[in-house]
């Protein structure tokens, strides 16, 4: 599979853990699920994948969704609002 | 395009009055308002403050679809909303809602559906401070 280019944006517990908000990154990954792992195995965070989503350009989405070049990843850990 | 419902993401202090006069109009019989503030005390830990980070453009993209399906499911007027970013102290207003309905059991079903859908829905991270310096973003323990 050819890699891919991805724009990554880093929020609360992820932020502080990765110690930078965003990020340019050449990956093999197929899925969100792929490249939350790559990045959790690299970067030593705590949560697991199972307890974060993603959000792939602007809008909710699965995280076994195929990423495109250039796509816009956000990765959501659980969200205490309100 | 109305500017009604209305939700906003905020990183200033929301203006609660500024907002409740937004909503007046001769239709509505019944205004229900609900404020989040922030506690002093969470599972027995005394907290100082909160800081809250939002992914700003989707979490004011979800809040609207949301206070857009109270008005719907509910037939209530209006609705305003806006919820705080950046750091709160303890008894700041973190989270502001005001539906305005013909009757009352609209505007009160309208504005507990909003809350419980804000807090399950939003793109935001609360982070706690306590008493004793520590600090923790809440949901997010190891287990």
């Amino acid at each position: 599979m050819t890699p891919k280019t991805v724009h990554i944006q880093y929020y609360a517990i992820l932020r502080e853990q990765r110690g930078i908000e965003d990020e340019k990154l050449v990956t093999h990954a197929a899925t969100p699920a792929e490249l939350y792992e790559e990045l959790r195995v690299r970067h030593g965070f705590t949560l697991g994948g199972d307890r974060v989503r993603a959000a792939l350009n602007g809008e909710f989405a699965g995280s076994e969704t195929a990423l495109r070049d250039g796509d816009r990843v956000v990765f959501l850990p659980p969200i205490a609002g309100g | 395009m109305s500017r009604f419902p209305m939700f906003k993401i905020s990183s200033t202090p929301i203006d609660s009055a500024a907002l409740l006069n937004e909503l007046r109009q001769g239709r509505a019989g019944a205004c229900v308002t609900f404020e989040g503030w922030v506690r002093d005390l969470n599972e027995g830990r005394p907290v100082t403050g909160l800081d809250y980070e939002a992914y700003v453009p989707l979490a004011e993209k979800e809040g609207q679809r949301i206070v857009s399906e109270a008005v719907e499911k509910f037939a209530a007027l209006t609705v305003v909303s806006a919820h705080r970013t950046g750091s709160l102290a303890v008894g700041d207003l973190a989270v502001w809602i005001g539906v305005v309905a013909q009757h009352r059991s609209a505007a009160f079903d309208a504005c507990r559906y909003v809350i419980d859908e804000l807090k399950a829905r939003l793109p935001i991270w609360k982070r706690e401070r306590y008493a004793d310096g520590s600090s923790e973003w809440i949901n997010c323990a190891t287990r």
